[in-house]
């Protein structure tokens, strides 16, 4: 299985970026609050009325 | 973060010119569909031109619904939310332009050179090498608009819809790029660099992966912001939303063995598939849990919003066909369903009823919003649509789900002497009223995609190109 001696380094490295990625998002204060931004985007009011049309 | 004083405006026409092109690939790639399994019925249907046969016509299919609908459907949704979410505009609007007019170019190609017969042979991979080298393209040009647009944010947190948007970009280019490593001989012509056992490995390792982040992973981003904006309430759980996330996307990526098992791939690789896909069920059945229970102490929406309907009865597709893959994985039940039409069923209910349903159900939703409007121009053709597909669905899968197992069931049987109780064609023959039925399953969906357009249309008519602003709180960190 000559193709694994591609395929598994490619995976580790995919997973030690995921991890640093991780990591930053833990480090960053992406996951300080986890219930606000399920409300945020629901503030956020994308309906039309207060869309102006224009072309 | 500078606050600027002149009023900026939400990119939107990339969003409607993808949304758009989503249903009109759609409509494209169910009629390919439905004219491959006629073919399965009725053979003479390829007319005795090659460029319609069924091994030309059927990647064509695969590719239109994959990369085309669902494809268009990504790129529409996440640079809506990613807009939405960080309240800010699209980073290089230029270069968003170009993923348009690149993705919709590539679709052509597909579409001219698959029935002409120009494919590698691999499969969901099939475009020749010129046609690879400008999705590279056009993806490294995805990734900068849409990674851009997140590193301009306005807003600190990353909604956990980009997130799922974010692994997919990264994780289709990787697996496109290890994949489609080839050596051209001519411009219509390449070898690919795997041989044998390797090629079919790296293949799907390709192929399941696409599967798992080009149409779970991506369309979870798009479940997590139209559930719950649909609704009006916020996900059910925002914590598991971001354990699903980091679960899923840690687990995925050695699940590809489990379409070779009892093939020449070494036993100990095809367990180890099953062994991932199985975990898969844990992450995957958190997502689905998440998304219904949005509609928690809300359900009575359910009963006048068809929309909900659509994305509700996606979430119920997502559970069963994450919960029948693991199972499918599992080799003694793969030594059944292997190779029958069980793995059609199977596919077809993620790809109409999860895939197919919350691209519906978040195009109806942005539509209108794109034109100014309040809602689409006729509600009561959405529930139309929704009823017509869901049965459709039902008829398809189930229909398949029967003919599977009896296709299985027949190839193992054996006589006293051993031998074989049925011939290959005798199986074909017992199928074809379940082919029958799958047709009219898959022509219901069709008709509601054709009904879908006709309201997209009016809704369009009805109104103009919507210009949004982004809004003004934004800077304050709102």
């Amino acid at each position: 299985m000559e193709a694994l001696w591609l395929l598994i380094p490619v995976t580790v490295l995919l997973v030690a970026v995921i991890g640093g990625i991780f990591w930053w998002s833990i480090r960053s204060g992406q996951m300080d609050d986890l219930d606000g931004p399920a409300y945020r985007i629901l503030v956020d009011d994308d309906n039309p009325k207060d869309i102006k049309s224009s072309e | 973060m500078a606050t600027k004083s002149a009023v900026e405006f939400f990119n939107y026409k990339v969003v409607r010119q993808f949304s758009v092109m989503t249903v009109i690939w759609g409509i494209v790639g169910l009629l390919v569909g439905m004219l491959i399994s006629a073919q399965l019925m009725w053979p003479a249907l390829n007319f005795d031109i090659p460029w319609l046969t069924y091994g030309r016509l059927r990647p064509l299919h695969t590719n239109a619904i994959i990369f085309a609908f669902g494809g268009c459907a990504l790129f529409a949704t996440s640079y809506y939310i990613v807009q939405r979410t960080c309240q800010t505009r699209l980073f290089a609007p230029a270069l968003a332009a170009f993923t348009f007019w690149g993705w919709n170019l590539v679709i052509v190609l597909a579409a001219l050179s698959l029935p002409l017969g120009f494919s590698t042979g691999k499969e969901y991979a099939e475009l020749e090498w010129p046609i690879d080298l400008l999705i590279a393209v056009v993806w490294v040009s995805y990734a900068i608009v849409f990674f851009g647009t997140l590193a301009i944010r306005r807003t600190k947190h990353i909604y956990v819809a980009n997130w799922f948007y974010g692994a997919f970009i990264i994780a289709v280019a990787i697996l496109h790029i290890f994949n489609s490593f080839e050596m051209p001989a001519t411009l219509t012509k390449s070898y690919s660099a795997y041989a044998g056992v390797q090629d079919a490995m790296v293949q799907w390792w390709y192929g399941h992966n696409a599967v798992g982040f080009f149409l779970t992973a991506a369309f979870l981003g798009m479940m997590y912001y139209f559930v719950p904006k649909q609704a009006g309430r916020p996900i059910y759980s925002y914590r598991l939303s971001v354990v699903h996330f980091w679960a899923l996307i840690f687990t995925y990526m050695w699940a590809g063995p489990h379409h070779l098992h009892y093939s020449a791939l070494p036993d100990w690789a095809q367990t180890l598939g099953m062994l991932f896909s199985l975990i898969l069920l844990a992450p995957s059945w958190g997502g689905m849990i998440n998304g219904i229970m949005t509609l928690s102490g809300a359900w009575y929406k359910l009963r006048t919003d068809p929309i909900l309907k659509f994305m509700v009865v996606a979430l119920s597709f997502y559970g069963m066909s994450t919960f029948e893959g693991p199972m499918l994985s599992v080799k003694t039940i793969n030594a059944l369903s292997h190779f029958t039409d069980w793995t059609i069923g199977h596919v077809h209910s993620g790809a109409l009823g999860w895939v197919g349903f919350i691209t519906i159900g978040s195009m109806y939703y942005l539509l209108p919003r794109l034109y100014g409007q309040t809602k689409m121009w006729s509600m009561s053709l959405v529930n139309t649509h929704f009823w017509i597909a869901t049965i459709g669905i039902v008829l398809y899968v189930a229909s398949l789900w029967i003919a599977g197992v009896m296709q299985g069931l027949m190839w193992r049987a054996v006589n006293d002497d051993g031998t074989l109780t049925y011939t290959f064609v005798e199986s074909v023959k017992y199928s074809f009223p379940f082919y029958a039925i799958r047709i009219v399953g898959g022509g219901m969906y069709f008709v509601g995609m054709l009904l879908m357009f006709y309201n997209m249309i009016k809704t369009i008519g009805a109104g103009k190109p919507a210009e949004a602003q982004v809004p003004v709180a934004a800077s304050a960190h709102a």
